[in-house]
């Protein structure tokens, strides 16, 4: 299972029924200015409820076409739009995981881009016109990614480890694991490695699991985690 | 106090014990002991007739300021045996280690982290293997011991945590160095994510290890007695100075602990939790890390005691490289030699001249290659 898929599809669902909300709102909303009834949405009254619609609520299904959310008629768009985050976080309790993951084991942030907002915005071209958004994007993307390999590096479950061994028992924050050397000639291998070979060498062996797919999303996400916590580290191929 | 008054160790000391007797006989007391011996060798007695043995022992126990040494065992970090063998093969072979010690230490300090995840089954197996040492046992405890049930089991097999005793004419305390201040109320933690919290070295939701306020008092009040050239050795899990915070190779309170250890002249912290050879001296306070049974863990990547010799980089191909176990010999002046016997490499002796001399005497051999 992927949980990036899942948490974008689920993502793109809410986002679908905020808008259909908004839609409802623009066109049948008697009394923009009453936002009374809030507490059919919130989130303490109703949560673990089965929702029923009743005479002062509205069945709303999202674009998924499975959920339906129920919410009070007569709500501001704000408010709707809280309600439905509300819902959608209590239905998904591992929403913040990125977050927790970094508080639990924390790992470096990626590189700072702000430069490039400063000064003159490319005249004429296109390509290099960054906006602030851009670069929250592709931090918070790439940081998701190394947060997915931190779980994994911390998780025995996870690696498939038959002896309750992950990488952080001899390995935290990813120390001695050296990205940074290679490839390089592994004399116990007898030939030349390249990270992913010495990531799968130790699953097979101090955490004796059977070998990840090279170019598996979990390979990916190990690799992503060890590489970000070297940031800053000279690149020596070959070093040993 | 936490020793084992199995029927195992009992017996081992009284065999020892006998052969101590023997060999400082008088032959007309030779008679007496042989006749015994031959007793429990035909099968006619049950062990525990050795009694007669103590026969010989001479002033040698009794005095004080004399040489000595123990054994020491540290973080095996056991899961139960069909869940992991090979940390139960590590402590096997350590205590086969010790018990082939010819002759055998006066006792086995045992450095704390026993279980991986403080289960009973962990807990027990542990104290089952120990029961194996022929030498006396004495316990400390780790965070690996504790969080799940914060301490129930394993006081129920090992007593107090916190505790002194004497040995001829050296003062040893006891401590729980792991005391950690609550972070899993807030966080709704289950007893088991609370422990995993803890397992997890690189895990920075937990809070740092402390002595902690009660047992720092009671240290005091515990050494209140001695005078300043005391012969005095500490025992701890964590090492009682700060050397890298995110990973727990740090005692929050450390320099409250050192502040009561100052008055004396030569202070020994022999300390397990890091698994590897560490050394340090702060003023009167000479510092000794332990080996694990288990793994070996890497170096801090800042904030290194000058003194420490770095053991150069383990090598992945072979799980007991890095690993072991090893010896203190005792000094009359209450300083020691620190033997790091690994598994896989020449044993490495830090000796009392080197941590004396700050480092310029006696220097340990320098290991062939880097421990980056
Ligand atoms: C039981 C201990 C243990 C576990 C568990 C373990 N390793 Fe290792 N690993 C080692 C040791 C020891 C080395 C050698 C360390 C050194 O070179 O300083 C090593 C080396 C490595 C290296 C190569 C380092 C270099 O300098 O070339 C990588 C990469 C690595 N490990 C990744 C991992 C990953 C990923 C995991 C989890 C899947 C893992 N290890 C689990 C003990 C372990």
């Amino acid at each position: 299972m992927n949980w990036t898929l899942i948490r974008g599809s689920a993502r793109r669902a809410i986002v679908c029924a905020m808008l259909l909300f908004w839609a409802a709102f623009l066109a049948g909303c008697k009394h923009p200015s009453e936002t009374a009834e809030l507490d059919a949405a919130d989130p303490q009254s109703d949560a673990g409820k089965e929702t029923v619609a009743t005479a002062d609520t509205v069945d709303v299904k999202s674009c998924d076409g499975e959920n339906t959310v129920q919410v009070a008629k007569g709500l501001t768009g704000q408010a709707m739009a809280d309600a439905l985050m509300d819902q959608w976080q209590r239905n998904h309790p591992e929403a913040n995981w990125v977050t927790e993951e970094k508080e639990k084991h924390v790992f470096l942030p990626p590189a700072d881009n702000s430069a490039l907002l400063q000064g003159d915005q490319g005249k004429g071209h296109v390509y290099g016109n960054f906006t602030e958004r851009d670069l929250i994007t592709w931090a918070r993307e790439a940081e998701k990614f190394v947060a997915e390999g931190s779980r994994i590096f911390h998780s025995g479950d996870e690696l498939g480890s038959q002896i309750a061994v992950s990488c952080d028992m001899c390995h935290p924050h990813a120390a001695n694991t050296h990205p940074e050397t290679y490839p390089k000639y592994q004399v116990q291998l007898g030939r030349v490695v390249l990270l992913r070979d010495m990531i799968n060498w130790c699953v097979e062996n101090p955490v004796r699991a059977e070998p990840l797919d090279p170019n598996g999303p979990k390979m990916r996400a190990l690799e992503a985690y060890i590489m970000a916590q070297r940031k800053g580290t000279v690149m020596e191929y070959g070093k040993h | 106090m936490a020793t084992h008054p199995s029927v195992e160790t009992k017996y081992m000391e009284e065999r020892r014990e006998l052969f101590h007797g023997i060999r400082n006989l008088e032959r007309r007391s030779f008679l007496k002991v042989s006749a015994a011996a031959l007793g429990a060798s035909a099968g006619l007695a049950y062990p525990h007739s050795f009694t007669p043995v103590s026969v010989a022992q001479g002033a040698e126990d009794t005095g004080s300021d004399q040489a000595f040494r123990f054994a020491y065992v540290s973080d095996s970090h056991l899961y139960e045996k069909d869940v992991n063998d090979r940390f139960v093969r590590g402590l096997l072979r350590a205590v086969d280690d010790v018990n082939n010690l010819d002759p055998q230490p006066d006792f086995v300090f045992y450095g704390g982290d026993l279980a991986q995840l403080g289960q009973e089954k962990e807990l027990e197996l542990g104290a089952q293997i120990l029961k194996n040492l022929k030498a006396p046992l004495r316990i400390m405890v780790g965070e690996h011991d504790w969080y799940l049930d914060m301490g129930q089991k394993w006081q129920e097999l090992f007593g107090d945590p916190t505790y002194s005793f004497d040995h001829k004419g050296v003062h040893f305390v006891v401590l729980n160095s792991v005391v950690e201040a609550d972070f899993w109320t807030e966080r709704n933690m289950t007893p088991m994510e609370r422990m995993m919290t803890v397992a997890g070295l690189d895990n920075s939701l937990q809070s740092p290890f402390t002595v902690g306020q009660t047992q720092r008092k009671w240290l005091q009040d515990d050494l209140e007695k001695l005078s300043d050239d005391a012969r005095l050795i500490i025992l701890s899990h964590s090492p009682l100075y700060k050397l890298y915070k995110p990973w727990n190779f740090w005692t929050d309170d450390a320099e409250e602990v050192q502040a009561i250890l100052n008055r004396f002249k030569n202070v020994v912290v022999i300390h397990g939790h890091t698994h590897q050879l560490l050394t340090n001296r702060i003023g009167n306070i000479h510092f000794h890390g332990v080996l694990s049974t288990a793994w070996p863990w890497p170096y801090a990547p800042e904030g290194m005691p000058e003194l420490t010799i770095e053991m150069s980089r383990p090598d992945p191909f072979n799980p007991n490289d890095g690993c072991g176990d090893g010896e203190v010999h005792v000094h009359p002046d209450g300083l020691v030699d620190k033997i790091y016997n690994l598994w896989n490499r020449n044993p490495v002796s830090v000796t009392a001249a080197y941590t004396a001399s700050g480092g310029s005497d006696s220097v340990p051999p320098k290991p062939n290659r880097p421990s980056y």
